[in-house]
């Protein structure tokens, strides 16, 4: 699936998208694998309250499931107005 | 119902004349305009707005069309921009239109609620100092509450 990542998430992790083979059933375990990666990885997942997630282009919450899911984003609390 | 995600500046004198042409039989048109604001602190060079195209464009459409449905509006239009803005620029705007006017600035009220969380645009601020994300209010999240 593609994992995309925006504002300072994107900052933290040093790039826009990439594609990330995983078996996570849900979005917790793929932070888990991430986190697992890489320091700046790490850094950037240290405060999941300080995160929001988008599964397909949907906001939804850190236990959704990622059956069939193609595109996830990460990325802080939206500013837009 | 019209969203439009754009990176150039808008006309709104004419956006908002197109959008009241044919609204015969709403009665009242409401218009919010969101500008680029100074700082209080240090001048404001630039802000520079990032959004996730495709996912911004469904938002907004979603965002709009809760907002047909609930205030009951014969129609909205959502302007919203990205990229590059200096003080003084107009970041976005909306329209609606109802039949009585408590629906149409009610709606716009809700849009402007919602398009502050829900949509996903991120800001960032430059100054001489240094530049910075523009983090989301606690207040912003509470005020979708109240609908």
């Amino acid at each position: 699936m593609d994992i995309l990542y925006f504002a300072w998430v994107r900052e933290r992790i040093g790039l826009p998208r990439e594609r990330v083979d995983s078996t996570a059933a849900t979005v917790a375990e793929l932070v888990e694998e991430l986190r697992g990666r890489e320091e700046r990885y790490a850094v950037a997942f240290s405060d999941l309250s300080a995160l929001r997630v988008a599964v397909d282009q949907e906001l939804t919450d850190f236990d959704a499931p990622l059956a069939g899911a193609r595109e996830v984003a990460f990325f802080p609390p939206m500013t837009g107005g | 119902m019209r969203v439009v995600v754009q990176e150039e500046p808008f006309d709104l004198a004419a956006e908002t004349a197109a959008f009241a042409q044919g609204e015969g039989s709403s009665g009242a048109i409401v218009t919010f305009t969101g500008v680029v604001r100074d700082l209080d602190d240090a001048p404001l060079e630039a802000m520079e707005i990032e959004h996730y195209p495709g996912m911004t464009e469904k938002a907004l459409h979603d965002i709009a069309a809760q907002a047909v449905a609930r205030f009951d509006l014969q129609d909205v239009l959502v302007i919203h921009r990205y990229g590059r803005l200096v003080p003084g620029a107009q970041i976005m705007m909306v329209a609606t239109a109802a039949r009585h006017r408590r629906s149409a600035f009610d709606a716009a009220d809700f849009l402007m609620d919602y398009l502050k969380s829900r949509a996903p645009f991120w800001k960032r601020e430059i100054t001489a100092k240094g530049e910075s994300w523009v983090a989301a209010k606690d207040e912003d999240e509470a005020a979708l509450k109240r609908w």
